[in-house]
């Protein structure tokens, strides 16, 4: 894992396609790095999962040459956002890209600078550049557009829709995103590891201890550094917690979509006692300060573990009676059933991840794939549905609840006693590699390379909702205007983790 | 259609006066410095933190509420016990048109007009969703903002108040300012979280984040926290209101 396929960047798409095999194998993750100071090359990682491994092609350019390779997307459309972004970021060109627009920099940034360089000094002013940002529409006689957002109607989070219409039916959708990027890739560069964890955590707020998790394993694992059994088992407790108030909330959240006020309102009485054993366990609502670097804060007494085996013995009966309310219920049926379809074939293309990959047929999940900390000595099944559909990620929530409240259970009753942190000793500068862990949303998966000092050189954090955004964009087309907000809640995707 | 009103009726009524909850144990609120600890000025705490939200100040420690991100990493640094981090959430402060000394005419106007109900249009221009996430809990039926004639309107046009949470980030600029403009007077904005009341002290400088909220546009009521608990945001609207 830790060994990169060095190649030049001119071959870069003949053994990505190599490697990718027609979709055997899946593109997880694709990013650059600027290593100009340490070997004067830019590198351009991709991570693919083959079979039971994951590996790594490295390609670089050298400084000197064309800033340029040969884009994969045409074969590969899983890297049509990871290569936009590295234009954006890097201004590497992907040669051969179908669709070069700008991606995480909008109108408002001049041409030609290139945040992510490390001679882009962040103390640098940028003059606000008055740029078009093209939207991808369809034209044609009878055909409108309808732009939607950055400012929504309900209490979400900023993108901009724009829908190609025919009467009712859209017919092709296109999204504009990073409103809510922050720039912390950047941001955290040079800050001492232990300290930059504090950003990491707040990439986003329903995905804390999944990004905290993916932040920590890496550190971990460049460092050769076993986390305390007590402590794994505290972080797997924490990230099931977390996919817990997570998918109650968002199926209770599913029923706002169809304005279902008794589902919507049971979901969120249901989550708020979740969120309150949250805080009891970890101090904080959204779990945060519980996970560090080297293993966890906070030990587990048994009061604690009694007050959530008696929040799970309530929640259970509860959830599943409200859970009947949709079963047998012909109108909610009505409208979940074969809206939003998402192909297995289309999530394969697109490389989509968890609990939306797991209901179009594609039978991942990296806590048993590629399983991290106390997971493989776990029992958990892993619910795969086919159709696609909005239905088909509700029952894949529904009945990831009740794995996640067995996992829960046995987290409780196996935990070994021992300490709760390891040193994070000094690392090798310029060592680098990857963390990942399956969030509520699907894998998350970090990527960083150590700099002097133990410090931050680069982190490239892909959380779960970013290979899932473009499916967003396949499963609406064919579907009426009023059914979006629904196809959208079956997602529930995280804005904030793809902007950064 | 039975088993819904079955649902309802065994369900019963579950909302919660807003104060009623009291934080747990563990519950990091308000850090707090001792007043009779003599502090060694040995900077731990000023290093350790996070988010610079300390600085040293005549030989003690002062704590920018508006930047605590309550990690309580500088208690658990603090050699001498100059630090102690409470449960309390109730650290909203009023600014703008709402500060006491000036400008009372108008304040009780707002007051009057917007007293007994307001209508509010949450605006996120860079937050995690965290805040966003506490914003949604505030409708659920344990909290039922409802229930003291508040509400979230779908667009500008109808607000009395703007919930901005995040930093201001460069993509989001002209998201926040045209919000602004089309909200009727007289309004009121409110700084929900610590990024939106701090900046870019929470993720650091940035090319990509612009400042606080009230760099761009006035703010009335700065509700601190990272996230601030459903409870904190009623006590903010509570104390815009002079309702407490």
């Amino acid at each position: 894992m830790k060994d990169y396929k060095m190649i030049p960047a001119a071959e870069l798409r003949e053994t990505a396609y190599q490697l990718y095999a027609d979709g055997q194998n899946g593109l997880m993750s694709m990013f650059a790095n600027d290593e100009r100071q340490l070997n004067g090359n830019y590198a351009i990682y991709c991570l693919f999962s083959v079979g039971k491994s994951m590996q790594v092609i490295k390609a670089v350019l050298k400084e000197k040459g064309k800033l340029e390779f040969p884009s994969i997307t045409p074969k590969i459309s899983a890297a049509a956002w990871y290569e936009r972004e590295i234009y954006d970021m890097f201004g590497l060109k992907p040669v051969g890209h179908p669709d070069l627009r700008p991606l995480a920099l909008h109108e408002n940034w001049p041409q030609g600078i290139f945040p992510l360089r490390k001679d882009f000094n962040i103390k640098t002013p940028v003059p606000t550049a008055k740029k078009e940002f093209p939207m991808a529409g369809v034209e044609g006689e009878g055909v409108f557009t309808v732009p939607v957002g950055p400012i929504h109607a309900g209490i979400i989070e900023p993108g901009h829709f724009r829908f190609s219409q025919a009467g009712e039916d859209i017919i092709r959708l296109d999204a504009k995103l990073f409103f809510l990027h922050r720039g912390i890739e950047k941001a955290i560069e040079g800050a001492p590891i232990e300290r930059a964890f504090y950003q990491v955590e707040r990439i986003s707020g329903i995905c804390t201890v999944a990004h905290s998790l993916s932040y920590c394993q890496a550190i971990e694992n460049i460092a050769v550094v076993t986390v305390p059994p007590r402590a794994q088992y505290l972080r797997a407790l924490v990230g099931e917690m977390e996919r817990l108030y997570n998918h109650v909330g968002d199926i209770g959240n599913l029923c706002a979509g169809m304005g279902f006020a008794v589902g919507i309102m049971a979901g969120a009485r249901l989550k708020e006692d979740i969120m309150r054993v949250n805080e009891a366990l970890t101090g904080h609502r959204f779990l945060r300060g519980m996970v560090v670097p080297g293993g966890v804060r906070l030990d587990i007494n048994d009061q604690l573990s009694a007050e959530i085996r008696s929040m799970l013995d309530r929640l259970m009966p509860d959830f599943n009676e409200m859970i009947e309310l949709f079963r047998g219920n012909d109108a909610f049926l009505n409208r979940v059933e074969t809206t939003g379809i998402v192909p297995r074939q289309a999530a394969l293309d697109l490389g989509v991840v968890g609990v939306s990959a797991r209901a179009s047929g594609v039978d991942v999940d990296i806590r048993r794939d590629f399983p991290y900390g106390c997971y493989s000595a776990l029992k958990f099944d892993v619910p795969v549905y086919t159709d696609g559909d909005v239905a088909a990620r509700l029952w894949v929530r529904v009945d990831e609840v009740a794995q996640t409240v067995n996992l829960i259970r046995q987290i409780l009753a196996k935990m070994p006693q021992g300490p709760l942190k390891a040193t994070i000793p000094a690392i090798k500068p310029y060592s680098s590699g990857f963390g990942w862990c399956e969030s509520p949303q699907g894998n998350n998966i970090h990527w960083l390379m150590v700099g002097e000092n133990n410090t931050v050189y680069r982190l490239y954090a892909r959380s779960a909702a970013y290979p899932n955004w473009p499916a967003l964009t396949v499963a609406a087309p064919g579907n009426i205007i009023p059914d979006f907000p629904l196809i959208n809640k079956s997602y529930e995707l995280s804005y904030a983790c793809v902007d950064r | 259609m039975l088993k819904v009103w079955k649902k309802v009726i065994v369900t019963g009524n579950v909302t919660e006066p807003w104060e009623k909850s009291v934080p747990p144990e563990r519950s990091r609120g308000e850090v707090v410095v001792e007043q009779n600890v003599a502090c060694t000025g040995c900077n731990l705490c000023v290093n350790v933190c996070p988010t610079k939200a300390i600085t040293l100040y005549e030989g003690s420690p002062m704590i920018n509420q508006k930047a605590c991100v309550f990690c309580g990493l500088c208690v658990e640094s603090c050699q001498d016990g100059c630090l102690k981090q409470t449960s309390n959430y109730k650290l909203a402060t009023l600014g703008g048109s709402l500060v006491d000394n000036t400008g009372s005419e108008l304040k009780n106007k707002i007051r009057r007009v917007l007293g007994r109900s307001l209508h509010i249009r949450h605006l996120d221009i860079g937050s995690c969703n965290g805040c966003d996430f506490e914003m949604n809990h505030l409708c659920n039926p344990v909290y039922d903002i409802q229930q003291y004639g508040i509400d979230f309107v779908a667009s500008p046009r109808h607000a009395d108040l703007l919930m901005v949470t995040g930093p201001v980030t460069r993509n989001s600029t002209q998201a926040l300012l045209m919000t602004y403009e089309a909200t009727p007077t007289p309004k009121l904005v409110m700084a929900l979280g610590a990024c939106a009341c701090s900046g870019d002290q929470i993720f650091g400088e940035s090319y990509a984040i612009r400042g606080a909220v009230d760099a761009f546009v006035p703010v009335d009521i700065y509700v601190p926290g990272c996230p601030p608990r459903p409870q904190a945001i009623i006590h903010g609207l509570m104390l815009a209101l002079d309702r407490m």
